[in-house]
């Protein structure tokens, strides 16, 4: 660490207040010296994100120690963020002098000591290797492809994660060293706040939190109202269950953050912001509050920053868990000290927003686009993407696939492509049945529609949104009506209780949905005329929920059953006709019989049955009365003799 | 840093300071008791049927201690459908509570989480700190009777 403080005055004088882009020589030898591009000890990078830290990188990290100190070696360790494949974690990569860095997949404790060992005799091992990262300094290992040829990383285009799992996180040197923070002083050394929001206007970035509105114009609201005070929030509250960009982010590259935040903050006059984290992601707040320690030391936070009159700080505030903080109006209650509930807009958050001054709320991702826009200018970006949204969008890929993790794609790539090219399709050679997109607020899309092309619009066309970004896949062993109830049963939750459609409806949907997937204990043909007429008033509540809910979370809050009942519905009609769920997740709606010939009339499941619907006498084989059978399971898990048949 | 010297350090601070405290109490004390909600009261110059009314509205804030063995179970998207409400009832029917309470030894509580955040390694569940990808209903028994165990020795 001595080394790098030394660094400080360094960076300063040659990298943030230069201008020109030097060609001294042992300016940038030093340079590649900070980022790693030469270097002189044998450096070590194990991926300790929350991912990769659930998959054991701390007994790797503990092993990677051990091995060190046992054999004498001097080596660098290195945490970083997580790379975005989550499937392969715990991820090792380790650079020797002079060669590519390289990296290997699934590197458990065990593991170490073999690759270690193997690669220190310059010998490369046969197995777990991901790829290399080539570089233009060092030399190549023979016979291993590149690491962005890997076909998880292939197709993707790395903006925002772009340095995730690769730096340091917590070295502001690092990312200075990489180009980091110049951007920022640039724009506030030569550019004004009205032609910052000017260029990320003209550049089409959207809020990647869901509206997808233009950030630029949305700036332009808050720039434009007069007042001595404004505020910024970074809206870090990822509630979207299946989506997790914003803590990879955060934990692999907060820096970007800080830096997109500082340059928001200027362009639209704020000198306060907030940061509105997760509680949840702990590893990501520590991450980030050493990151505004480090900016703050080197005076980029802070009064007057490098001479310029700007002023800049930042405070982070953790969220206390309520999905409905991720609308801007509850957001801002939240930290206001009160219930997160929303009010009626307008006014808008631009105009009067937190403690009544104008606000602008960003989510993490759009503001860490913010740094590359201003690096590499609003063609660059508006050259990516479709017609009507621009750049990349981060997605986390999760449930029924091979590969899971995230992956950064130019709008425009196909759900096909993400599905099957990246992540490799489904595992267990199981049929694709769909992908739920936008988290609880979306839809899902089925296979006739995977071939469409990913941006706001042509979403919306096929009844899902972009929302956050969560791509959740799902396989024939997906029940559709389970999932509507499973969202449902979490927006019930959620609803934060102020407007009655979205408190009331969403639990009477619930309840509907409840219906059709249990077993009645006595059914008859009236039940299944209430489940029916059950279905159809679903639609019908759906629509009054969307249309007059106070806020985002209401008004999408019917979107997954609406877009179950479009694509899948014989599942329903099969649950409510057939009282049969052919995913068989449904628990309740399975049929229980006892195999005569197997059972001993050892009585135990008749005494456990909750409804007692076992009957039968002793030492002789017992019959359950399907009418009085609830299909908890009692029976299967207690009899000792396989006797129960479950169909 | 003790509940006493948090509450002196926001003594007669701004109503935004409130989450924060309540967050702070919690994370040294395990939970928040009756008691705590009127002195947080106090403290801030909120009447304490406010501070419970904010502290009850997030799902963060516990009424009821931890247990030692303090287990979140992710019910994200990612992890229910690859099984984690089984995972959850194992888990209910295991340590005879349910979610969001603590067992009478107090050795368990459960906790359930929207999103740990790590769904690339769904179902997830988190014991103290610590995670586990990947759980299913017999690693869960098996978890469980480590601790168990563990708890013995």
């Amino acid at each position: 660490m001595s080394d790098t403080k030394n660094y400080k005055d360094f960076l300063i004088k040659n990298i943030l207040n230069s201008d020109l882009d030097t060609n001294n020589q042992d300016i940038s030898d030093i340079v590649s010296k900070i980022n790693r591009e030469k270097i002189e000890k044998p450096s070590i990078f194990i991926g300790t994100g929350t991912c990769g830290l659930g998959a054991g990188a701390d007994k790797t990290l503990e092993a990677v120690k051990n091995y060190i100190r046992n054999k004498n070696i001097d080596a660098d360790i290195i945490e970083t963020g997580c790379i975005g494949l989550c499937s392969s974690e715990p991820l090792m990569d380790v650079q020797i002098p002079g060669f590519n860095r390289i990296s290997f997949e699934n590197v458990t404790e065990n593991k170490v000591e073999f690759i270690l060992n193997e690669i220190f005799n310059l010998d490369i091992p046969k197995t777990e290797i991901l790829g290399q990262f080539s570089s233009k300094n060092n030399k190549n290992w023979e016979n291993i492809a590149d690491i962005f040829e890997h076909s998880f990383f292939k197709a993707q285009k790395r903006i925002v994660l772009k340095n995730c799992g690769i730096v340091n996180p917590t070295s502001i040197e690092e990312y200075i060293a990489s180009g980091g923070y110049k951007s920022y002083l640039k724009v506030i050394k030569s550019k004004s706040s009205s032609e910052m929001c000017d260029l990320i206007e003209e550049s089409g970035l959207r809020g990647r939190g869901g509206g997808g509105f233009l950030s630029g114009k949305k700036w332009k609201f808050a720039l434009n109202t007069p007042c001595s005070q404004k505020y910024l929030i970074c809206n870090a509250d990822e509630g979207d269950p299946g989506a997790f960009m914003d803590r990879a982010v955060i934990e692999g590259d907060p820096h970007r953050l800080i830096e997109g935040m500082a340059i928001a903050a200027y362009s639209i006059g704020a000198t306060k912001s907030y940061v509105y984290i997760r509680a949840e992601y702990p590893l990501a707040i520590k991450r980030l509050k050493i990151a505004i320690q480090q900016a703050e030391n080197y005076g980029l936070i802070g009064k007057n920053i490098f001479d310029s009159s700007v002023d800049f700080e930042i405070k982070v505030k953790m969220g206390a868990g309520a999905f409905v903080c991720g609308e801007e109006t509850a957001l801002i209650h939240s930290i206001e000290g009160e219930r997160g509930m929303p009010r009626p807009r307008p006014p808008f958050p631009a105009l009067s927003g937190l403690f009544g001054k104008p606000t602008i709320i960003n989510n993490v991702e759009t503001l860490a686009n913010v740094p590359t826009i201003i690096e590499k200018g609003s063609d660059w970006y508006k050259s990516i993407g479709t017609e009507n949204s621009k750049g990349t969008k981060v997605f986390a890929l999760s449930g029924k696939v091979k590969l899971t993790g995230l992956v950064e794609i130019p709008m425009g790539t196909t759900v096909r492509q993400i599905i099957f090219d990246i992540a490799g399709g489904i595992p267990n050679n199981k049929k694709f049945k769909s992908v739920q997109i936008g988290g609880p607020s979306g839809g899902c899309i089925t296979e006739q529609n995977l071939d469409i092309k990913v941006d706001y619009d042509s979403l919306i066309k096929v009844g899902a949104m972009m929302g956050s970004g969560g791509l959740v896949v799902m396989d024939e062993d997906t029940c559709m009506v389970d999932v509507a109830k499973f969202f449902m049963d979490f927006i019930q939750r959620e609803s934060c209780g102020k407007c009655i459609p979205c408190r009331e409806g969403t639990r009477r949907m619930l309840e509907i949905l409840e219906d059709i997937t249990h077993k009645p204990v006595n059914g008859n043909s009236h039940e299944a005329l209430r489940r029916f007429k059950g279905v159809t008033q679903l639609e019908k509540l759906a629509r009054v929920i969307k249309e007059t809910s106070l806020c985002g979370l209401g008004q999408t809050a019917p979107n997954p059953v609406l877009s179950t009942l479009k694509w899948f519905r014989n599942e329903y009609e099969e649950h409510i006709y057939e009282r049969t769920c052919s995913a068989g997740v449904c628990t309740e709606l399975r049929t229980f019989s006892i195999d005569v010939d197997k059972c001993t009339g050892c009585t135990v499941c008749a005494k456990k049955c909750p409804t007692n619907a076992i009957i039968g006498t002793k030492k002789s084989p017992h019959f359950i009365v399907e009418d009085k059978c609830i299909s908890c399971g009692t029976c299967e898990e207690v009899c000792k003799f396989d006797a129960i048949v479950i169909s | 840093m003790k509940t006493e010297e948090i509450l002196s350090k926001y003594k007669n601070t701004g109503r935004d300071n409130l989450i924060p405290v309540l967050q702070e109490i919690q994370e040294n004390e395990g939970w928040l008791s009756e008691k705590i909600i009127s002195d947080v009261g106090k403290c801030l110059n909120i009447p304490a049927g406010k501070v419970y009314g904010v502290a009850t509205f997030y799902n963060q804030f516990r009424f009821q201690p931890k247990g030692k063995y303090h287990i979140q179970i992710c019910r994200g998207t990612a992890c229910h459908v690859l099984g984690s409400s089984s995972v959850l009832q194992e888990l209910e029917k295991s340590l005879k509570i349910k979610a969001d309470e603590t067992s009478r030894d107090g050795l368990f509580s459960i906790e359930v989480v929207a999103c740990i955040g790590a769904c690339g390694l769904a179902p997830v569940i988190c014991i103290n700190g610590e995670f586990h990808a990947k759980v299913t209903v017999d690693s869960l028994k098996k978890i469980i009777s480590d601790l168990k165990t563990q708890n013995l020795n």
